[in-house]
């Protein structure tokens, strides 16, 4: 756009890169900064940075020091933690075991089979609410954590990303191995996989972030009591009011502070693999 | 695509009765078995048990599939668009809606993210990768942790009317305020519910289809907006870094301006990512949930009611699974038909190569 060193046109470029960046960043740090004010002080000086006075008392309701029990946000965190660690697993493992069986095992059906998966991707997931619970209450696990969990343990996109990638990559270690005598699991297992380590890491990034941020499927397999809860369900019931949490903004703020520290965290490790999802997986809803 | 490369090979190992490739058979569906198990039980099969649902009126009692739940056809479909009754008023109130949002949202998310890409993508650019960083963040966290902080910086006490007041403006109650955009606008030429805006369309009157995205609405696109646009950002920076340099060579030599350039070289040649942008952009459109059930479940008098919401109210709120389902399936036959159109209308004219959206991309 802009052309040879002008600097009236790089001043420009500068401020006005520097206006978006901070209508993009001060949010965040105004979500920070208001955790740990007092509730008066966050509605009184919303714009502020600084605490006035620097108060820890959200923090400590949100660690369950305070004694009230009625946001056991601890319960949440643990949930949150355990669900997205299963998911990310089984679904790192599962997908690239597909996704390496669709690229390159040759088997009768191969082809219906990866028309389907890619038929799936198609189905908005806005459209998969009532079903996911249609099934869920029909298998009799309403309300489990295995609701929770299994129905997320493989996803279409991911199968199709390693796919893919598995079609990108030269086919003759394999078959040296093959030829030695590894069996194809074996091959798979020691010799593919670990080539595969910027696919997995993408595909790891991805399903971690989707389960974490996982909303509208957790709301319709759960009851939505709060032994049952993630930080983000759990979030979005203090938010709408559910569980008369009233405004308590610094409560509410940090809580969405603590939801958003793990993603962000796994973000500045891993951001050049984050750009890389980004553009492969253009699939989320 | 691979296969055809390595098929000469495939033919050679296959004929050896005990060759490597020989249980590949057994093999490739082991592999691929759990998968299909995980997505046909819960994708495919409840697609279709919904669908069965939808042409019921189940009320999530007992066993939707017994012979005990009345089967009601496709009334539950035409009630939506026929029947004049408050389901109907509701979902077509839910469609003005949406429909205003879309109209808002891809536009300015699609031109936002191309604007920043082209900043971010200055050859002379120094800190690339925190502009980058900064746009991108909002993107990868949690669309109910960030609806939570826009509810704060947009409450009545919040961050944005006190940036208002420095103005000497006051800022409206963003989140009860359900007057339309266009509501306001005309009102501002004196023209309040007049005669001509009286005419029933589908249950509600004229006017109430011209009123816009009321304000509450308004906040959902400007977080909606705000959050997306850093995903589609990287979708045209990866398309600009694929545009050979000789072009920018060649349009500079021939003396273009900068606008000139954007417009006759630099948008015609990113097309293929234009058309994903946008065509993500209608899909996750007509989908929001999220942001709807954290910012007020569709209050202000309705006006942030979208038909992914209502559906989900209709279902888990009022019981009516029948309803529910079909509104789901309506909303699902408009994104596919949407989505068609708009590959049509962008493919006509370009010819070089159909289609890139889905297959090319990736």
């Amino acid at each position: 756009m802009i052309q040879r060193r002008n600097p009236v046109k790089t001043i420009i470029l500068y401020v006005l890169l520097l206006a978006f960046a901070v209508l993009f960043i001060y949010p965040f740090f105004i979500q920070i900064a208001t955790s740990f004010k007092t509730d008066p002080d966050a509605a009184s000086n919303p714009l502020s940075l600084i605490p006035n006075p620097f108060d820890l008392h959200a923090w400590q309701q949100i660690f369950g020091q305070t004694g009230d029990t009625a946001v056991p946000i601890v319960t949440w965190l643990k949930n949150s933690v355990v669900i997205t660690v299963v998911v990310t697993i089984a679904r790192v493992f599962l997908d690239s075991l597909a996704g390496y069986a669709l690229s390159r095992l040759h088997f009768r059906g191969r082809g219906m089979v990866f028309a389907s998966v890619l038929a799936v991707m198609s189905v908005p997931g806005v459209a998969l609410l009532i079903p996911k619970f249609l099934m869920v209450n029909y298998l009799g696990i309403y309300d489990t954590y295995t609701a929770m969990i299994l129905p997320l343990i493989v996803d279409a996109a991911g199968v199709f990303i390693m796919k893919q990638f598995f079609d990108s990559v030269p086919i003759s270690i394999e078959e040296a191995a093959r030829m030695d005598g590894a069996s194809i699991f074996r091959t798979f297992w020691s010799i593919v996989l670990p080539m595969a380590r910027p696919a997995l890491i993408t595909l790891t990034i991805l399903s971690f972030q989707g389960s974490w941020n996982e909303f509208s499927h957790f709301l319709v397999v759960t009851r939505g009591t709060p032994d049952h809860m993630t930080l983000v369900t759990g979030l979005a019931s203090m938010t709408s009011g559910q569980l008369g949490a009233g405004t308590q903004y610094p409560l509410k703020l940090g809580t969405a502070l603590l939801t958003t520290i793990p993603v962000a965290i796994l973000f500045f490790a891993l951001q050049r693999y984050f750009v890389r999802g980004a553009s492969e997986g253009g699939v989320k809803g | 695509m691979a296969r055809t490369d390595h098929d000469p090979k495939v033919r050679r190992w296959g004929r050896k009765p005990s060759g490597i490739r020989g249980n590949e058979g057994t093999a490739g569906w082991i592999f691929v078995t759990p998968m299909i198990v995980i997505l046909g039980l819960f994708l495919a099969i409840p697609v279709v048990m919904a669908f069965w649902v939808s042409l019921t009126s189940w009320q999530g009692n007992t066993n939707p599939f017994s012979s005990a739940v009345p089967f009601v056809g496709v009334e539950n479909y035409t009630d939506l668009f026929a029947k004049d009754s408050l389901t109907r008023s509701t979902f077509m109130q839910s469609i003005g809606n949406t429909f205003y949002y879309v109209l808002l949202v891809v536009p300015l998310q699609t031109a936002l993210a191309l604007g920043l890409a082209l900043l971010v993508n200055n050859k002379m650019l120094k800190a690339k990768g925190f502009f980058r960083t900064a746009f991108y963040f909002p993107s990868v966290t949690s669309s109910i942790a960030i609806a939570t902080v826009f509810l704060f910086l947009f409450s009545n006490t919040g961050a944005v009317n006190a940036f208002l007041k420095f103005f000497h403006i006051d800022g409206p109650s963003w989140f009860s305020d359900s007057r339309g955009l266009l509501h306001l606008i005309f009102g501002a030429f004196g023209v309040d519910n007049p005669g001509w805006a009286q005419t029933e369309i589908l249950g509600r009157s004229l006017w109430d289809w011209l009123a816009g995205p009321s304000v509450a609405l308004c906040v959902i696109i400007i977080l909606v907006v705000w959050t997306t646009s850093g995903t589609f950002m990287l979708m045209f920076i990866a398309a600009l870094q694929d545009l050979p340099v000789e072009v920018d060579e060649a349009a500079a030599l021939d003396g273009t301006s900068g606008w000139q350039k954007l417009r006759y070289v630099t948008i015609p040649m990113i097309k293929p990512a234009l058309f994903l942008v946008i065509t993500l952009g209608l899909i996750g459109t007509w989908q929001v949930f999220d942001q709807i059930y954290v910012m007020g479940k569709g209050s202000p008098a309705g006006t942030t009611l979208t038909p992914a919401y209502l559906s989900y109210q209709q279902s888990f709120g009022n019981f009516q699974f029948g309803s529910g389902s079909a509104m789901a399936f309506v909303v699902f036959v408009i994104i596919v038909i949407l989505t068609r159109l708009q590959r049509w209308v962008l493919t006509d004219k370009d010819e070089r190569k159909p289609f890139l959206g889905i297959g090319g991309n990736k």
